[in-house]
């Protein structure tokens, strides 16, 4: 029942995406606010019950779900431990974001092939990721939680000062760093808004509000997905999903939107 | 008298910038390091040379990225000076071309992204950071208005010359620019350069139009 709704999901999508473009010339704001005030209006959604799914069924070679998976607050435990994420995992000794703790538990609880489940990490136009869905259902059960990292233990230390010294580096054809477009109030590109990731504001802004329904992709998105997004527009190469470089960001993102509360998903253009 | 001055400090961050809080007792992360974690997270190993080449560093960008685009005076100096050197003009000296094609230059955002068809060519994306002419509202804000750029400087050649230098090296009067260097970079060509100036100096382009 609730595949063939994920399908309406993706159809409601393209006519949400059609109606936004309509809109355009109204107030699109207002309308993705009505539409994330109405979750019955939010594809994203969707993709959280899909995810839900996804999470308690038996699947993989190990015929296993993945209800024991520890994302740092103890197997099982998900309330609010999106909102906890990355932080440092003894058993593997290294720093994880959510997307890949959750690819770690599929990995071992189910036995699923990494490599297979990064390649098929983002959806496209043809093929959903049941990735996304996943961290969409283990996102949103952390609305409702402030953001609040350990970064206590060294890994995660080096992981926030990498992520921050990545911020700043610049490269590749245009000379861009994230800091380039990140790192002055109320600038925009083109029309788009870009935060200051710096202040705590913004960052709070921009980190309770992922991963979200992207109307112009059709599509729920995650914080994975933004960073390649951004790499891309730097023309940089694509960056690997799970990579040191993406944890690193996303911790240092994270840290700096400390004390933000989570409304997901949201809706995004 | 010491606390006091501390808790006097203290209180002049918060008011004064609302930044992050950084935490304290964090590691150094070295050129190396960063090199190292840029490589494996870009799969640099399995990408062909011409990817390869976007995860190496010039000087330029080396120093911009360690100083953190604030460098200080000596280096700010050693930039401005590599970036002028690197500065090629048109051969036939001649500054300006057609304006048209310059807008359409200045407009267009794609190429050089992965997967970007190279057939449609490659942009210069002016517009995400200028305004430029007065009708086209989708303009961004990182860089200065060029509203009227060639007028208000009646379209004078040292100005010309100027511009030109500013979009084929931003470096060279401005060490560790926001704006891409298009002419050292190999982004545009000193035709399309000339194309993008004529959109902006010539009085007949919308730029210099109410
Ligand atoms: C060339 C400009 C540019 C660069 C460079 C850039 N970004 Fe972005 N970034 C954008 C744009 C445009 C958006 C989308 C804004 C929107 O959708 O309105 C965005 C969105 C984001 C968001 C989500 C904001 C939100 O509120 O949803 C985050 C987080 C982010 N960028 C981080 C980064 C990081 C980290 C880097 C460096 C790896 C980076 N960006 C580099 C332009 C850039
Ligand atoms: C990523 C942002 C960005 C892009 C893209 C960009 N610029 Fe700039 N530009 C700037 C900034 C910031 C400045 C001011 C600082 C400086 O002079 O380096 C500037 C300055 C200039 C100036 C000098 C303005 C003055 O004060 O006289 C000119 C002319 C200019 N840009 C033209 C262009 C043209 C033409 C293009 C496209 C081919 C372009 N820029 C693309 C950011 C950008």
């Amino acid at each position: 029942m609730k595949v063939t709704l994920w399908a309406i999901g993706a159809a409601a999508g393209a006519s949400i995406a059609i109606s936004a473009g309509l809109a355009q010339s109204d107030n699109p704001v207002e309308e993705y606010r009505r539409m994330l005030a109405d979750p019955f209006a939010n594809p994203g959604f969707l993709w959280v019950d899909e995810g839900e799914r996804l999470w308690n069924e038996k699947r993989g070679p190990k015929n296993a779900s993945l209800e024991q998976c520890d994302l740092g607050l103890g197997p099982g435990v998900l309330d609010g431990a999106y909102a906890q994420l990355p932080r440092y995992f003894p058993d593997v000794d290294k720093v994880m974001d959510a997307e890949s703790r959750i690819v770690h538990c599929m990995v071992t609880l189910q036995g699923f092939d990494e490599a297979e489940i990064r390649r098929r990490a983002f959806s496209t136009r043809d093929r959903k990721s049941e990735l996304e869905a996943l961290v969409a259902f283990v996102a949103e059960k952390s609305s409702g939680h402030k953001f609040s990292i350990p970064l206590t233990h060294p890994k995660e230390k080096e992981a926030y000062a990498l992520g921050e010294a990545v911020f700043y580096r610049r490269g590749s054809f245009f000379d861009f760093s994230c800091a380039t477009c990140h790192s002055q109030d109320g600038l925009r590109i083109r029309l788009q808004e870009l935060g200051n990731m710096r202040k705590q504001e913004d960052a709070a802004r921009a980190l309770t509000s992922w991963p979200t329904y992207r109307v112009s992709h059709e599509t729920l998105r995650t914080m994975q997905h933004r960073m390649w997004d951004c790499f891309w527009q730097m023309r940089m190469p694509d960056l690997v999903h799970g990579s040191e470089v993406s944890i690193a960001l996303i911790t240092w993102l994270t840290k700096n939107a400390e004390g933000g509360e989570l409304e997901v998903p949201s809706i995004k253009r | 008298m010491r606390r006091y001055l501390l808790s006097a400090c203290i209180l002049g961050l918060l008011a004064g910038s609302a930044l992050a809080e950084r935490p304290r007792d964090l590691p150094e992360i070295s050129a190396e390091r960063l090199e190292q974690a840029i490589r494996s997270s870009f799969d640099y190993d399995r990408l062909p040379p011409d990817l390869k080449a976007r995860l190496e560093q010039d000087e330029v960008q080396r120093l911009c990225s360690q100083y953190r685009n604030e460098p200080p005076a000596d280096v700010a100096e050693r930039i401005q000076k590599l970036s002028e050197e690197a500065v090629v003009f048109p051969s036939d000296g001649k500054f300006l071309g057609d304006w048209r094609r310059g807008e359409q230059l200045s407009l267009a955002g794609q190429g050089l992204r992965m997967r970007d068809d190279p057939r449609r060519g490659v942009g210069g994306n002016c517009y995400a950071c200028h305004q430029m002419a007065p009708q086209e509202v989708a303009y961004g804000t990182l860089g200065p208005s060029l509203l009227q750029y060639g007028k208000i400087r009646d379209y004078d050649a040292e100005a010309i010359r100027t511009a030109y230098i500013k979009i084929y090296n931003s470096n060279a009067t401005l060490a560790c620019s926001t704006m891409p260097r298009y002419g050292t970079q190999k982004i545009l060509s000193i035709e399309d350069i000339t194309h993008i100036l004529a959109f902006l100096f010539d009085p007949e382009s919308p730029v210099n139009k109410e």
